[in-house]
């Protein structure tokens, strides 16, 4: 047996690179004990707790930095690549926490467990996000699931919660299942789980030429498009979307993509390169087909949360574009649009959360009619985050397409380009019906009176909408970032 | 026993798995059928630790997994308990609520 | 038919026994069919009961069983995996040092907090 070199020194430095999970399960574990010892009127502290555990988390991944820390011998890094994704899924949960003071009150989700599932939910986030070993990414995959399942199940009362957590869980744990049995599959070619070592063994042929090693990464494939929603693993996303509370389905829009495009993103700049010629076609035809399903879907749907479902699967579609594409120009450009896309989503969720006033009926596009001039500054925003997602300039929907397909004609993928230019323009019709509705269609008698936001309801709607307008007008730093972060992974 | 012996049971375990959430209807048996994928997993972890590679790590993953499959059943059960206090019934047909 | 025949080896030690396992087979399936169709058929309630002899049962044996039952197993089945994590743990105590034992103090830390919250919400009372 192979000595165990387990030190003071690396537990400390473990420790230390797993600083912002740390803060996050920690607020967790104290909302969780709050929630005992608060009287029932006291809740609301539960949310300012949460709010600030996230805060202090995003903190501490800044001090960490984008230098690389190695910690746990190897099973978990903060680079850069870790560093981008950690701050926009705690960007994502702050934004969502910020919301949840509003929401709560409304929907009755004013309880302790509400926002330690969402915490410890973000916490598996950001363990998949850093993830090296592919072990890491399940069980911060897992981490990150079994909260949503219960989060979308969360209106116990109304059955389309219900049946929404229950098409998610039963797909999401067969997904796990094949993603554990890939793993298990890699591990019997390659001897080891580790992503790195993975990668550096690619470049042996009897790795690569392995029918077992290759029915593993398909299956582990299978997963992760299970879980990105991407065509034809998508069947869950609109249900669950649609049932979840709707505060949930704006998280797991922004975060749960993020998190589970970061780890595809590690396993397939990482060790895909050596197989690149069967893999591209596989990841061309996907990310073909999620584009075209996903939009010519939304184009049906009536119901906003489920429009914004379907196109939910259309992003995840534009942003396997530039996985296709691969090397530093791909990886920059998924990251930039996983971001963009987190303020975008959460932002017109925020929005049709205050229009729409019941939680099931609500949401019909008619329910918005005529609210664009009674209600400027609501109108407003809902037209900017739905122009941003449809890609028009001055937005930063805009300039994360731009760059996702400028890297994918660069690569060499016109085809692929062209066809995502033509979604755009598809999507366009279904993202500028409601703002059609909110403008142009006459205002019904009993227009409904939006719900009065919180302070900081409406100051993370700023913060979105802020976000989506500097990163459109100045992106070049954020750009800079994420390209630095994607050298950093390849170096 | 040699190694391909083990790969052959956690191969059909998976098929089996596989089968059952392809066919059933009841949620719990679709459940079950996970589990039943989860574990052909595990026996190839177990199996590979044990014949390939000289370090632990698959026999530790295997327990991780044992875990967070009873986990992921807890949270299950749940959710289909409160499908079933609503509905009386937790095949997975009847609930169908959302379309489109 | 006389190739089949040929190739029967009647000195083989293992023919004795080919024959009594036909004779065993052919014998144990006649009975089966004879009784069938030479028995008389008569159904009365005693013969649909679950047991033909031996203590009635009281009620169906697909009775509801209270929901009380699986909050407590679902929280046994989730605390009593968790112990699986500290047998590895106890095997290496020794060369795992004072890593092993602060990790271990973490874990069990969690899952005391657990434990706790379960309790002052309820879930282990038996009303």
């Amino acid at each position: 047996m192979t000595p165990i070199a387990m030190d003071t020194g690396a537990l400390v430095r473990g420790l230390y690179c797993i600083l912002p999970e740390m803060v996050v399960i920690g607020t967790a574990i104290l909302v969780l004990l709050a929630d005992l010892l608060l009287p029932e009127e006291g809740k609301k502290r539960l949310c300012h707790l949460s709010v600030a555990g996230v805060a202090a988390a995003i903190l501490s991944a800044l001090w960490l930095g984008p230098g690389k820390i190695e910690g746990f011998s190897g099973m978990i890094v903060h680079d850069g690549m870790g560093l981008f994704f950690t701050l926009t899924i705690l960007a994502a949960a702050l934004l969502t926490l910020m919301m949840a003071t509003g929401y709560s009150e409304w929907e009755g989700t004013q309880k302790g467990e509400f926002y330690a599932l969402i915490l410890l939910s973000t916490s598996g986030m950001l363990f998949m996000a850093e993830g090296t070993d592919l072990m890491t990414v399940f069980l911060g995959l897992e981490t990150l699931s079994i909260p949503i399942y219960c989060l979308v199940g969360f209106h116990r009362g109304r059955m389309r919660s219900l049946e929404g957590a229950m098409k998610y869980f039963l797909l999401g744990a067969f997904s796990s299942g094949f993603f554990l049995y890939g793993i298990a599959l890699m591990y019997a070619a390659a001897g080891t789980t580790r992503i790195p070592v993975i990668a550096s063994m690619m470049r042996d042929a009897r790795l690569y030429g392995n029918p077992v090693f290759l029915a593993g990464i398909g299956l582990l494939l299978v997963g992760f498009a299970f879980k990105v929603s991407l065509v034809p693993f998508h069947m869950w996303t609109p249900d669950a979307y649609e049932g979840a509370p709707t505060l949930v389905t704006a998280f797991m829009g922004a975060a749960v993509k993020a998190a589970a495009f970061a780890a595809l993103l590690r396993v397939v700049l990482l060790t895909f390169p050596a197989i690149l010629p069967a893999m591209s076609g596989v990841l061309w035809v996907l990310a073909a087909l999620t584009m075209t399903v996903g939009n010519f879907s939304a184009l049906l749907q009536n119901n906003m949360k489920r429009m914004l479902a379907y196109s939910s699967i259309a992003h995840a579609g534009y942003i396997l574009v530039g996985l296709t594409a691969g090397g530093v120009a791909g990886g920059q450009a998924v990251l930039f649009y996983v971001l963009v896309y987190a303020f975008m989503n959460l932002g017109a969720f925020g929005v049709i959360m205050l229009v729409a006033q019941r939680e099931d009926d609500g949401y019909d596009i008619d329910n918005f009619a005529g609210i664009g001039f009674r209600y400027p500054v609501l109108g407003g925003l809902l037209s900017l985050f739905l122009v941003s997602l449809a890609g028009i300039p001055p937005t930063a929907g805009f300039v994360g397409k731009f760059y996702l397909f400028g890297a994918a004609v660069r690569s060499g993928y016109v085809g692929l380009a062209v066809l995502g230019v033509l979604n755009s323009a598809v999507s366009v019709y279904y993202y500028l019906r409601p703002v059609v509705s909110m403008y142009m269609a006459p205002a019904p008698e009993g227009i409904p009176v939006p719900r009065p936001p919180r302070s900081a309801f409406s100051f993370a709607l700023c913060a979105s909408a802020a976000a989506v307008l500097l990163l459109g007008v100045m992106p070049a730093s954020a750009l800079e970032f994420a390209e630095r972060s994607v050298l950093s992974l390849l170096m | 026993m040699t190694l391909d012996k083990f790969l052959v049971v956690a191969a059909a375990l998976f098929c089996c798995g596989l089968y059952t959430v392809m066919t059933r209807r009841n949620a719990v048996a679709v459940l079950m059928g996970v589990e039943l994928i989860l574990n052909a997993a595990n026996i190839n972890f177990v199996a590979f630790s044990h014949f390939l590679s000289r370090v632990m790590g698959g026999q530790i993953f295997a327990v991780f997994v044992i875990v967070l499959a009873a986990a992921e059943a807890a949270v299950a059960l749940a959710i289909f308990l409160r499908l079933f206090a609503t509905t009386g019934t937790v095949e997975v047909d009847t609930a169908d609520q959302l379309k489109g | 038919m006389s190739g089949l025949l040929a190739s029967l080896q009647f000195s083989s030690p293992y023919f004795p026994v080919i024959v009594l396992m036909a004779v065993a087979v052919g014998l144990s399936a006649g009975f089966v069919f004879l009784s069938q169709w030479v028995g008389p058929k008569r159904y009365d309630r005693t013969k649909y009961s679950e047991y033909e002899c031996g203590v009635d049962p009281l009620t169906t044996s697909t009775v509801r069983i209270s929901v009380k039952f699986f909050l407590v197993a679902i929280l046994f089945l989730l605390f009593d995996l968790e112990t699986t994590f500290l047998y590895p743990w106890a095997v290496l105590y020794r060369s795992l040092g004072l890593f092993g034992f602060v990790e271990m103090g973490v874990f069990v830390g969690i899952l005391l907090v657990g434990l706790v919250y379960a309790w002052k919400k309820g879930a282990l009372e038996w009303q």
